[in-house]
């Protein structure tokens, strides 16, 4: 398998939040912005008609652009967060912007598969759990990857699921389409098989 | 072997390799449409690889996105909203042309939004798995095929092996009993159904659309159905292949012909869910119950019937949602004062939509200080229905007609609303600022977005409907 993005083992940050449920992914990255054709560069325009006021300064009522927001690589999110549209400029523009991991009730299934195919950590946490992140914005987490742990501060652990393909991939900074590849063979054999019934 | 669902027929034909518990299924997808906004970055990847397109002939692009939908000039000039857009396009024109793949382009009668144009041309079919890097691919699984949007990396893996990594998701029956009211379409029943599982209701699931109300659409409306399922979550809908379906695709330009097509009609009617076989999940919704329903929020599970009252904010977030919509809990958004009306898209963009909408307008005028935007889905809509004179009737109504595209469903290609105007869209998506910064949305049906052009506000069509029209 070659290697092409960055193992992930942990991420250590204090989180940011925004409590909004469904936010979609054209709040992420509005679509006036993906004529791009480059994966880079898109974290300025990350929540832009949301984090920039009509002078085009930083809007202060924006979460993020809360000075303890500043630098904070996990975004704890609400519920059902990235539904909507498969635009992967979505994850593209949150690493950009310095989002390393996101943390959420539920993760719209498309947004989740295109984080983690890009190094985005994209978890589910139960409700409980949820809602104390989200009412406490700014606590210092320690997220262990292989272990499938959320370290919290006072030495308190809350564990997530993670299918162990995409654990093994972040690991070892495994890019999925070398994997693909390596079933070459076997999908000849299908196709074979397959066009000759049709 | 045991009672399968159609979902289960759909996945166990096309595994490459079956899932394990430390790694995905490799499953193998027959058709791959491809679109000039999530695909540069993957024909870059191949590229960078060394890399060529596994299977051309399974390969389909189309413009839509970014393309303008008013008219070249005299010499032949299109008018980009940037010139983002315009390379853009440029990119995808180049990138099939150094991979080999067909491309219904600004020379090909066949260009349309891409969920209009595939079936159109008869590329989508039952029993295939279809992908493309775009959310509403589900339309296709009103085939009765296995149809979900990916993203631009996935794009790549299928353009390089033809395969996507995937585990199998659940199964979750959406049946629809009874039959739908005059005056009440595919779109109200499926607002309807997304306002009853909620716009989370089916993630992790593959819905499958059952019931006497679903047999009884046609494949336009089946499509309208199948098109918003991600709009509940789910990443695909399905409606199971039958005589409709088959007398629909009969004769279309890549649908199998001759003895070739009674074998393949043959393989697809053993596609439908067997007798006995269960879901992960079911639900049952009364098709008579149903109102035209609009949405009064900013996404497409804030649903309610044109005179019911919008609900109370349940927490401050619905109530933000409402203070964006400027709409007031306890009223209808029948009333409420349109600014815009845009019929179109992937959704609602076929011909059936279009005669729906100008059997209201026909002799009949756009309200005053109302703009209505007409946008066929696809270059063959746009013919047929100027056949039929549905343009004259959009333009002497006082309606823009354009050429095909998104449009301002997605408000990439200049066709947008402006801050804080209202519009009733037939498109699916009423996020914040998705018709524009600061546009307000209101998602309802052709007939819906018609009457209220007609009204100037959102409108009841069963107060225009004559009779005649309403069979």
């Amino acid at each position: 398998m070659s290697q092409t993005s960055r193992p992930l083992a942990y991420v250590h940050s204090r989180t940011a939040v925004l409590r909004n449920e469904n936010i979609d992914t054209d709040r992420i990255i509005p679509a006036r912005f993906l004529t791009t054709t480059e994966r880079t560069g898109l974290g300025k325009h990350c929540f832009q008609d949301w984090r920039y006021a009509a002078d085009g300064s930083d809007d202060p009522a924006f979460p993020l652009n809360q000075p303890e927001a500043r630098g904070c690589a996990i975004l704890v999110a609400g519920h059902n967060f990235g539904c909507g549209s498969s635009r992967e400029h979505a994850p593209w523009a949150l690493l950009d912007y310095g989002i390393q991991a996101v943390i959420s009730s539920e993760i719209a299934d498309i947004f989740r598969g295109n984080s983690l195919k890009n190094g985005l950590l994209a978890i589910v946490v139960g409700a409980a759990e949820h809602r104390w992140l989200l009412d406490n914005p700014g606590v210092e987490l320690r997220i262990d990857i292989a272990e499938g742990t959320i370290a919290l501060p006072d030495g308190g652990i809350t564990r997530f699921d993670l299918d162990a393909f995409s654990r093994h991939c972040l690991l070892n900074g495994v890019d999925q389409m070398g994997f693909l590849l390596q079933h070459e063979a076997d999908i000849a054999t299908f196709e074979t098989h397959r066009e000759k019934a049709a | 072997m045991s009672a399968r669902t159609l979902f289960d027929k759909l996945w166990d034909s096309h595994q490459v390799k079956a899932e394990t518990a430390s790694t995905p299924g490799v499953l193998y997808i027959d058709l791959h449409l491809v679109h000039e906004v999530t695909s540069p970055q993957a024909f870059d990847e191949l590229r960078s690889r060394g890399l060529k397109v596994r299977r051309p002939d399974r390969t389909l692009a189309t413009l839509d996105h970014s393309t303008p939908t008013l008219p070249a000039d005299a010499d032949g000039k299109r008018p980009y909203y940037t010139k983002e857009a315009e390379a853009q396009v440029a990119k995808l024109e180049s990138n099939v042309r150094e991979f080999g793949i067909d491309l219904m382009g600004w020379d090909s009668p066949q260009r349309g939004i891409v969920h209009v144009a595939g079936p159109e041309v008869g590329a989508t079919q039952p029993g295939m798995t279809i992908v493309c890097g775009d959310s509403h691919t589900a339309t296709h699984g009103a085939f009765g095929a296995l149809a979900f949007g990916i993203g631009t990396t996935e794009v790549g893996h299928v353009l390089a092996t033809q395969c996507l990594l995937q585990r199998k998701p659940k199964s979750f029956a959406i049946r629809v009993d009874g039959a739908l009211q005059r005056g009440v379409t595919a779109k109200d029943l499926i607002l309807h159904v997304i306002g009853t599982i909620g716009i989370g209701g089916g993630t992790g699931y593959v819905l499958e659309y059952t019931g006497e109300a679903i047999r009884a659409l046609s494949m336009e409306e089946r499509m309208t159905v199948c098109n918003m399922s991600i709009e509940a979550g789910a990443r695909a809908g399905l409606i199971a292949p039958d005589e409709t379906t088959f007398a629909w695709l009969k004769d279309r330009e890549r649908v199998p012909k001759g003895d070739a097509w009674d074998r393949a009609v043959a393989a697809w009617r053993d596609l439908p869910t067997d007798e006995g076989a269960t879901y992960d999940r079911e639900v049952r919704i009364d098709a008579s119950a149903i109102q035209p329903s609009v949405t009064y929020g900013t996404h497409p599970g804030m649903v309610v019937p044109i005179h019911g009252n919008v609900p109370a904010a349940a927490d401050a977030m619905e109530q933000r949602a409402l203070d964006y919509m400027q709409v007031i809990a306890g009223k209808p958004m029948w009333g409420e004062k349109v600014d815009v009306v845009f019929v179109g898209s992937c959704t609602n963009g076929r011909l059936s939509d279009l005669r729906a909408a100008a059997g209201l307008l026909r002799g009949r005028k756009v309200a005053e200080g109302v703009r209505m935007l007409v946008v066929p889905g696809s270059e063959q809509v746009r013919r047929d229905a100027e056949r039929e004179g549905l343009d004259e009737v959009f333009r002497a109504a006082g309606a823009e007609w354009r050429e095909s595209g998104c449009s301002m469903c997605i408000a990439m290609n200049g066709d947008l609303a402006q801050p804080g105007q209202l519009v009733v869209a037939t498109s699916n998506r009423n996020f914040e600022g998705r018709q524009g910064k600061g546009a307000r949305t209101v998602l309802a049906s052709p007939l819906v977005a018609a009457a209220s052009a007609i009204a100037g506000h959102v409108a009841d069509p069963r107060d225009y409907m004559t009779q005649e029209v309403a069979a």
